[in-house]
């Protein structure tokens, strides 16, 4: 990595004497300081510190799958025709030859056959897509899972919420630039449920595409969408996401010598800059090779968009399928009154779609405003010690991929043989009575985990070893723990249940509780309360049983 | 793109060229039986027909009835053709195993010989389609891309693009075209066994059929090109958003652990 | 919603330990038996092979230059597979299948050459740069109260100089101007489209039409449609060059079958179908998909998008999914030719439902 940077303050002190003797990198360092501020800068961020855990490297991976899919959009876009003419096909394909497509299908076709290494670029794009959005669920469960979302970091959680919501519109605009059979009926579909929003949906309908559907403009329109517009904003996104990550410092998991006020790990120059840097093309050789081996999205094969042909398992890309989903197990309900048509069965799913991802996004203030908590975190929760929070989350997960298992229910019937009838019951049941039994089972695993801990302190590891006592009573030998591993099974916080107080004040006037608070009060006891968590052992119980007798 | 292998004219040559003649016999029959039933004992094709009465008594009567007039447990035969038998046998689906959604492709049971004998017996009840010529289902020469076209039209929607098969109503299923044999495609297309729709040379043309098995031997055969790399089963993005997660995620989050992890200490031990 | 009614107590205390654990390891033997749990602090730093071994570092050095040596082979066979493989060379490889020569060839390339890019600085970083751990102090994020009670007072000031609290004229005007100006950029957006009005209610079928059979582009006889089969039509006069053929046949699209009429339940259906072939819309009532599952034998028909079951022989009543509606009948007979016509258009609109349907 680059040393020609390397700082020398004394050196940019005194320029003029030292401008003769200085290497040639210093000298170019001190143009840019005297213009840029590089050195205040640098002396900042240079060396700063990061954690090193592979959860940590989950964003990464969903950073340099977003750089590899802006460079190879880029290439796509030099041979890429955004147009719905209708052409006869004569490129290399002979299973298409001589048939009806719009430019765009037919471009994307000359890509793939025709221009080297086009194939090899669309697949990278799209597989770097699909690991993107892939990488980004699961950076977000990370950080919720780990409690990373407290204050001061909420902020970014939003920025981070926005740009999987973002990545799953510029993925579904990108999927439908081709013009292909199955993403047609992708466009078909989202023109169906558009139509489905009472009042403003045959407006909006006829606006996005220039009239009727399909009509002759709406690839150039996605593909203004999805070139520019919403990359941009996830462009600037990605920036602000990253500027507050170096403000705010990473996160990190308790243990010996990390606190809260500091952050643990290695600098950024050389270390992360290695690091790092190489894991961008880890990642870039990863996904090329995946391109090299797999193919996505054969549209030759899917052939060019006719609104009167379909084929059966028409699905959209991974991240809509949550939303396929819903659409898909959703009871057909249609209301008409007063000569007007509210459309349920499409409505309400677009609907639980936004609230649910809506509840995840909100939840860090939500679980701010139960525990009053208004100081910073920077030390990560082991999902075991936040119940509630975890059995929430798994709670989500599971709604979400009983979804998912719904957006594919043809698939899965077809592969489990198994009626789809019945998988669609499953899936609309699943969905209520899924989370419900997540959060049960995950709240008693994480308690049973906190249980574990604690008699892991406070009656050492079970060695495996069984001693007999002279008496002829068989124990087995516990060790105790280190007092690094001591100080990590106890180093988090357990919050009190938060009391309303009494109703009545000193002067024995009594005082109103509003609803919001008994809320409070109610969701407090849920999380904190006897059911909510196991205490940790303290150090008086510790001395206790350590100065007793024995180990059992 | 590859053309119709060898492999699709030799083998069954012969036995084509002898169902040829029982269909077109058996089609005769079934216009002119009635009116001397004496004389046609002696010819070979009333031969087949009573062999294929026997086989019928033993393996199909009981859920057909024994004149073919169906029960409850399977439908009439009267004008169903020699096509329609020689698909259903010739494919393994019939004689049906157990009662169920649908009837599963199995095993062949009946020689070739056996099924024509079946298939003259069962078109001598009523008029139905023939079993279809080399000539017909052969594709050689057809269009393959108006197949492609025709295909979407009119098959892909259950099929899939492909023809990897995809799911019905209740447990019911398109099955996969995969390794079916150009005749059998063309006989389902011309009798719609079990739920499947037929496609009569009137609304499909003949030359429809040949385009369409063009297509699906392009597409869907041993050798078919999937220039892009693994097929992933050819399902579309669920499969694709599977591989995606487990081997594109799973293999770089693997990458993320080595790259993260600590290089292993020197312990004096 | 204020936290205010919290009593501080319920917060957990910061922990004792956090004020002596800034430094590597100086945590006093009086505080360890003051409190078992306390923060030992960082563990000392320990050696890897590499930190002590130099043999073992230049086998790391010798490893880091082989990958980027490999990157670089790489990049040429890149190349060289560019120049020398022809784009449509199909090659079998095991378990891939027929495949891109090309494509494979090019992305293995690649791949490798950026991977071991990668690779080869993970190595240099993990096995002989320091991994010493260091710690880091972290600062408040918030700003400290001077700060804060500067920051208020020059934006006081500030307002006050600007006097927008005090002349109202200019600051109502100023929010009346602001608010306004995004209009134009909404009403530049009315000429995306066409209002609606009737459009999604009427389609190419008229009286008379003829309906063509879209495999043969031939118009179709009753004689033609057997019982069990499965046809598909356009209105006559529509062709696939046609500059609209799209946006025509996305509400015209046409499902003919035929059914014994004593197997049709619905009345109305019966009414309007000829000698049992009945003809649907063969556009989904949920959004849209092209609906062309038939079952013949139990006359339902399936939309593959999701799965919303319609009964042919009913109305084409929804029987299951997502779908809310039936699906809208042709009225079709014949004309004096002997052809299947159309006697008008749908009289509801087909595809999916929007709030002006009613």
């Amino acid at each position: 990595m680059s040393t020609t940077t390397t700082p020398n303050p004394s050196g940019a002190g005194a320029p003029g004497r030292s401008r003769e003797k200085a290497p040639a990198g210093e000298r170019v360092a001190d143009w840019a300081d005297g213009r840029l501020g590089i050195y205040s800068l640098a002396k900042a961020n240079m060396r700063k510190i990061f954690p090193d855990h592979w959860s940590f490297m989950l964003g990464e991976i969903c950073l340099y799958s977003f750089l590899i899919i802006i460079l190879t959009g880029v290439y796509l876009t030099l041979f890429f025709h955004p147009s719905m003419n209708e052409i006869e096909y004569h490129g290399s394909y002979v299973p298409l030859q001589g048939q009806l497509m719009s430019e765009a299908f037919a471009s994307t076709v000359d890509i793939s056959f025709d221009v080297r290494g086009g194939l090899l670029i669309r697949q990278i794009h799209h597989w770097a897509a699909i690991v993107f959005l892939a990488g980004m669920f699961v950076h977000m469960m990370r950080v919720f899972f780990t409690g990373a979302f407290r204050k001061p970091r909420e902020v970014n959680w939003l920025f981070g919420f926005l740009l999987f919501v973002l990545g799953m519109f510029t993925g579904f605009t990108g999927y439908s630039l081709p013009d292909d059979l199955l993403s047609g009926t992708g466009v078909r579909f989202t023109q169906g449920a558009i139509l489905s929003m009472p009042i403003v949906g045959t407006y909006i309908s006829m606006f996005l595409f220039g009239g009727e559907f399909p009509g002759g403009d709406f690839v150039a329109r996605f593909y203004s969408i999805h070139i520019l517009l919403l990359p941009g904003i996830m462009l600037g996104l990605v920036v602000g996401h990253l500027i507050l990550v170096f403000y705010h410092k990473h996160t990190q998991f308790a243990g010996p010598g990390k606190t809260n006020k500091n952050v643990v790990g290695m600098p950024l120059l050389p270390v992360y800059m290695a690091k790092a840097g190489g894991f961008f093309f880890l990642v870039f050789g990863f996904i090329a090779m995946l391109a090299a081996v797999a193919s996505i999205n054969p549209i030759w094969v899917l052939g060019p968009y006719r609104p009167d042909q379909v084929s059966t398992g028409a699905q959209p890309d991974w991240y809509m399928g949550f939303a396929e989903g819903l659409i898909r197990a959703m009871p057909g309900w249609e209301i008409n009154i007063w000569g007007h048509t509210l459309v349920l069965g499409v409505l309400i799913p677009l609907v639980i779609f936004g609230v649910f991802l809506a509840l995840i996004a909100l939840y860090p203030f939500i679980e701010s405003w139960v525990t009053g908590d208004k100081r910073e975190h920077h030390i990560l929760d082991r999902p075991r010690n936040a119940p509630t929070r975890t059995a929430f989350g798994v709670a989500w997960v599971t709604a979400y991929m009983i979804m998912l298992i719904g957006g594919g229910n043809d698939i899965v019937a077809t592969h489990f043989h198994l009626s789809i009838n019945t998988v669609t019951w499953f899936v609309r049941i699943g969905f209520f009575l899924g989370p419900v039994l997540a959060f049960i089972a995950t709240k008693r695993i994480c308690l049973g985990l906190q249980r574990r801990d604690r008699d892991k302190v406070l009656h050492g590891r079970e060695s495996g070893i069984i001693k007999r006592l002279p008496h002829g009573e068989f124990v087995e030998v516990h060790e105790p723990l280190s007092q690094e591993a001591m100080h990590t099974l106890t180093a988090h916080e357990q919050y009190q249940p938060a009391e309303i107080g009494p109703t009545v004040d000193e002067n024995g006037v009594e005082r109103k509780v509003k609803g919001p608070q008994k809320l409070r009060a109610k969701l407090s006891t849920a999380y904190f309360g006897e059911d909510g968590q196991i205490p940790k052992p303290t150090a008086e119980e510790y001395k206790e049983i350590t100065s007793g007798h024995g180990h059992h | 793109m590859k053309k119709l292998s060898a492999r699709r004219r030799h083998p069954l040559a012969a036995v084509v060229v002898l169902l040829l003649a029982l269909a077109a016999t058996g089609g005769l029959y079934t216009a002119f039986a009635p009116a001397d039933k004496a004389q046609a004992d002696t010819s070979a094709q009333s031969l087949a027909i009573d062999e294929g009465k026997k086989l019928y008594a033993v393996g199909c009567a009981s859920c057909h009835g024994t004149g073919g007039e169906g029960s409850t447990d399977g439908p009439s035969l009267v004008g169903v053709g020699a096509a329609a038998v020689d698909f259903q046998v010739g494919t393994g689906r019939m004689p049906a195993q157990q009662p169920g959604a649908q009837v599963p492709k199995k095993k062949v049971i009946y020689s070739q010989a056996e099924i024509d004998q079946l298939a003259a017996f069962v078109a001598s009840l009523g008029a139905g389609p023939n079993v279809p010529t080399e000539e017909q289902y052969n594709p050689e020469g057809a269009d393959i891309a108006e197949g492609g076209e025709l295909f979407r039209t009119n098959c892909a929607q259950c099929h899939n693009f492909t023809g990897k098969g995809g799911a019905l109503t209740n447990g019911k299923y398109a099955p996969t075209l995969e390794d079916v044999d150009p005749k059998h495609i063309y006989e389902a297309m011309q009798t719609g066994p079990q739920n499947m729709p037929s496609f009569p040379d009137t609304t499909l043309t003949e030359k429809n059929k040949k385009d369409i098995i063009a297509y699906l031997d392009a597409v869907n055969s041993d050798d078919s090109e999937s220039p892009g790399g693994l097929e992933l089963g050819g399902l579309g993005p669920v499969s694709e958003g599977l591989f995606g997660w487990i081997f594109g995620l799973g293999g770089l989050i693997a990458v993320a652990v080595w790259v993260a992890a600590r290089t292993a200490k020197a312990k004096k031990s | 919603m204020s936290s205010q009614d919290i009593p501080e107590e319920n917060l957990p205390a910061e922990r004792a330990a956090d004020e002596h654990a800034h430094a590597h390891g100086d945590v006093s033997v009086a505080a360890n038996e003051k409190d078992p749990f306390a923060d030992p602090g960082l563990p000392p730093h320990e050696h890897r092979i590499q930190d002590i071994d130099e043999r073992a570092a230049k086998r790391s050095e010798r490893t880091v230059a082989l990958l980027f040596t490999l990157s670089m082979l790489a990049t040429v066979g890149f190349i060289a597979s560019f120049v020398t493989i022809p784009a449509d060379r199909i090659v079998y490889i095991f378990p891939l299948g027929h495949i891109s020569g090309l494509n494979f060839a090019l992305g293995m390339t690649l791949g490798l050459a950026l991977f071991c890019i990668g690779a080869g600085a993970v190595h240099w970083a993990r096995t002989l740069m320091s991994d010493e751990e260091m710690a880091d102090e972290r600062h408040a994020i918030a700003a400290e109260p001077e700060v804060k009670a500067k920051v208020l007072a020059d934006f006081k000031q500030g307002a006050k100089e600007s006097a927008l609290g005090r002349r109202k004229l200019i600051r109502n005007t100023m929010f009346g101007a602001l608010t306004l100006f995004p209009l134009s950029g909404i009403v530049l957006l009315r000429d995306l489209g066409p209002l609606p009005e009737d459009k999604l209610r009427h389609t190419l079928w008229s009286k008379g039409k003829l309906l063509v059979n879209m495999n043969t582009d031939e118009p179709l006889r009753p004689s033609d449609v057997a019982v069990g089969s499965l046809t598909f039509a356009k209105p006559e006069g529509l062709e696939e060059h046609d500059h609209d053929f799209q946006t025509e046949i996305a509400k015209a699209a046409l499902m003919i079958v035929r059914l014994q009429p004593e197997n049709i339940k619905d009345k109305q259906e019966l009414e309007w179908s000829h000698e049992g072939i009945v003809a649907y819309s063969k556009i989904c009532t949920h959004v849209g998909c092209p609906i062309s599952l038939y079952e013949q034998q139990t006359h339902h028909v399936l939309c593959p998008c999701h799965q919303s079951t319609f009964d042919l022989s009913d109305g084409a009543r929804v029987i299951f999914g997502p779908a809310g509606h039936a699906l809208p009948q042709l009225r079709i007979g014949v004309n004096d030719e002997g052809y299947l016509e159309a006697h008008g258009d749908f009289e509801e609109p087909v595809g999916p439902a929007f709030w002006e349907r009613g």
